[in-house]
């Protein structure tokens, strides 16, 4: 287990770094858009132990330059072709360092592809005090029995999620308290590691640190379930140009995440597919004119579709709204449904609130919520990403709840596994780090 | 019912074409990007800001320098400069003005120093001047300034000559520090000035002329002093009497033969020397003609009465 968590620690010192250089950059890298923030950290104010800090804990920075770009060669969430998305996440950083004037080195990544996968794992321990000591963290946290997450797998995030002592459950932070048994429950997900591997290459390839990585469908719950929404239960889903994500919260802990491979160019690929336009025009057709409830209004509103072939009949095609939802609506609605079964797989109804949040590009489209609500429950609400400092206009819709999500991220990171030391039976360098601890323990 | 909206034209819509929805996005080539980024990297653009400047600047001043005509030309110039404003008369110091010193070392000094009247005082070298004149036997202090008016002022202490010395040059006058004054041709030339002789006598000069000092009561007789081994005095009297000092406490030791030069006579017996060197035995030296006559005294005595009656001249 030590070594596959390497890569996540380096990551998470890089992020250190970054922090001390006090400027660090946010990709999320889309299968419609790739957008690029900057964030300034000047200095945290006073942390606040009880719980949340001031602003939700995103005092701390800034938003100093924001930029998004056509996202090029990525497909479903994943990278498809290397260096039309390195081009593409070049074009952003680029914009958005002009925009913060500052140079930036270090990246913090997030894409909604890669099929994640979660896994609830599960482990107990004896304490070897009396109280609960970080290392007793540690060694709970090893010794959760990993399931045999096949080969090109990687883990992504692996965040436990509650703590039990003895016969106490659902604790935050045990640590110092008197018990016998330490238990835990952990929320790991994993990707393709290839996906990784792509993301990770590609942002070497612009010259750049990356300093974590994380998934969107995470990143976009982070953003915009409000507090109460994660305490008591939500899914957020974050319906995204090529595939949509899901992340379930509960207790502020992500405990499950999947990915359904449909997004909005599904729906435009069906526009131009009916109606015999261009992938660009549709994409227009469909954020002008696009919803999912016809009413007999949209039948009198005519659609010029036109075309530039010469031929002057059909240069002026003319399609009515009706039309143009009665070949949009299935798209969300098998989409939706898909969500469904996903929630349903994940055992959505078993949580005491069951709220669900819509978030992400396609849940713009007019008369969503009424459709959603009919497929996924009556408590459906829009959702759209916390304001965070200096974020542009341009950058408040909800298309970008996951790059603002990965802000408050950056700022704040869940502790994971990696985040905690390395249990000391499982040192390599046994004798020698035993010898330290030894000598740190008694003097 | 009417169309809330009123009635549309089919493409009343604003025709979209699809190079409109496309906006133009270019990706910067990987060159740009790279260049943009450095181009915000503070210490680089810091370096563009200042350095790239600077070392134009330097650049093109070598290049410049680097014929030796310009270099000349410019050097030249600045001669120049340097010499208009040099040459003004403010600057201007038109004579020597001499005080403290007699003439014949006055003339000493003029000699020493080759300074070509008018001439700027930025050409003079006050230390050096003040230097070279101090340098001169006859000169004890010298303070040298431009007194206002264009006057070269050269203020002279001269030393006093307080002995003579016989050394290995010559007669030379001493100053009370046995520093050289200058020389003398005689002894006639200064009789009112004690002489002193021998090898490292100008060193010990002050002690001399304490001694000097010391030996008022003997004035008349005294002839000189002596520097024996340069390490003690003889003191020198007439019919070449002499009083050997120790070399420490030589005042104490001359006093004390003065005090018995006045109780006994001692120095106007027929002495040769009266060593004092060694402070618990002081020793008499007796001429020739002394000896002689004190043996014949005691060959008579003998004769006449056999050994009851000792000589008077011994002690």
């Amino acid at each position: 287990m030590i070594e596959l968590y390497e890569s996540q620690r380096a990551m998470r010192n890089m992020r250190r770094a970054a922090m001390q250089r006090g400027v660090i950059a946010i990709l999320d890298v889309g299968s419609s858009k790739i957008a690029c923030l900057v964030l300034r950290f000047d200095g945290a104010g006073p942390r606040h132990d009880d719980g949340v800090g001031s602003l939700a804990g995103q005092s701390g920075f800034r938003v100093i330059g924001a930029a998004t770009t056509r996202s090029r060669g990525v497909a479903f969430g994943e990278i498809a072709a290397m260096q039309e998305t390195e081009r593409a996440i070049r074009t952003a950083l680029q914009a958005a360092q002009k925009m913060a004037q500052i140079r930036v080195d270090h990246v913090i990544a997030c894409f909604s592809g890669a099929q994640p996968r979660s896994y609830g794992l599960d482990g107990s321990v004896e304490l070897e005090g009396t109280h609960v000591t970080e290392q007793d963290v540690a060694r709970v946290l090893s010794a959760c029995d990993v399931p045999d997450f096949g080969e090109g797998r990687e883990v992504l995030h692996a965040q436990p999620v509650n703590f039990a002592l003895d016969h106490r459950s659902g604790l935050i932070d045990p640590r110092g308290q008197v018990g016998n048994q330490l238990a835990t429950d952990m929320h790991m997900l994993t990707v393709d590691a290839l996906a990784i591997q792509n993301l990770a290459h590609a942002v070497k390839r612009c010259d750049l640190e990356l300093a974590g990585v994380a998934s969107s469908a995470y990143a976009s719950g982070i953003s915009s379930l409000v507090e109460d929404e994660q305490e008591l239960g939500a899914a957020c889903i974050d319906l995204g140009g090529g595939s949509t994500g899901i992340s379930i919260f509960m207790k502020k802990h992500m405990i499950y995440a999947d990915t359904v491979r449909m997004g909005g160019d599904h729906v435009t690929a069906d526009i131009s597919m009916g109606l015999q336009v261009p992938k660009t025009m549709a994409e227009r057709i469909k954020t002008f004119y696009g919803g999912v409830v016809a009413t007999g209004m949209d039948d009198r509103e005519i659609i010029d579709i036109g075309g530039d072939t010469g031929d002057w009949e059909h240069d002026r095609r003319t399609v009515s709204r009706t039309e143009l939802i009665g070949i949009m609506r299935p798209r969300v609605e098998e989409i939706l449904e898909e969500v469904r079964a996903r929630l349903d797989a994940a055992g959505f109804e078993h949580l005491p609130s069951q709220q669900i949040v819509l978030t992400g590009g396609g849940s713009q489209i007019p008369g969503l919520d009424g459709l959603a609500t009919r497929i996924l429950g009556q408590q459906v609400r829009l959702g759209r990403p916390l304001r965070v400092h200096g974020l542009p206009q341009a950058a408040t819709g909800p298309g970008f709840a996951s790059a603002v999500g990965l802000c408050l991220f950056a700022a704040h990171p869940q502790d994971e596994w990696w985040d905690f030391e390395i249990p000391v039976e499982k040192y390599p360098a046994r004798s020698f780090r035993r010898a330290v601890k030894w000598f740190r323990d008694n003097w | 019912m009417q169309p809330l909206k009123g009635q549309r034209r089919p493409g009343a819509h604003r025709p979209a074409r699809p190079d409109e929805t496309l906006r133009s996005d270019p990706a910067p080539s990987r060159l740009r990007y790279r260049m943009h980024r450095l181009m915000l990297t503070p210490r680089f653009r810091f370096a563009l800001r200042v350095g790239l400047p600077l070392g134009l600047m330097l650049a093109v001043g070598a290049g410049y320098f680097a014929d030796q005509d310009r270099r000349d030309a410019v050097r030249l110039a600045i001669a120049d400069l340097r010499a208009s404003i040099e040459e003004r008369p403010e600057f201007m110091v038109e004579l020597m003005a001499i005080d403290g010193a007699r003439d014949q070392v006055a003339e000493d000094i003029r000699e020493i120093l080759p300074i070509d009247f008018p001439t700027s005082s930025f050409d003079l070298d006050l230390d050096l001047i003040r230097q070279e004149v101090t340098g001169l036997d006859a000169v004890e202090r010298a303070t040298v300034r431009i007194r206002p008016g264009g006057v070269l002022q050269i203020d002279v202490t001269e030393r006093v000559p307080a002995v003579v010395w016989r050394g290995p040059r010559g007669l030379e006058l001493l100053d009370q520090d046995g520093n050289r004054v200058g020389p003398v041709f005689a002894r006639s030339a200064r009789p009112d000035l004690p002489l002193i002789v021998g090898r490292g006598a100008d060193e010990a000069a002050s002690e001399g002329l304490v001694l000097v000092a010391a030996a008022e009561p003997l004035k008349d007789r005294l002839r000189g002093l002596v520097r024996m081994g340069e390490r003690r005095w003889d003191v020198v009297l007439d019919r070449d009497q002499r009083i050997m000092l120790p070399a420490k406490n030589p005042v104490q030791a001359l006093e004390r033969a003065i005090a018995l030069d006045q109780a006994q006579d001692l120095l106007a017996r027929d002495l040769a020397a009266v060593d004092l060197r060694n402070p618990r035995r002081p020793t008499l030296r007796m001429t020739q003609n002394a000896v002689q006559e004190l043996w014949r005294i005691k060959n008579v005595v003998e004769t006449a009465d056999g050994d009851e009656t000792e000589p008077e001249g011994e002690r």
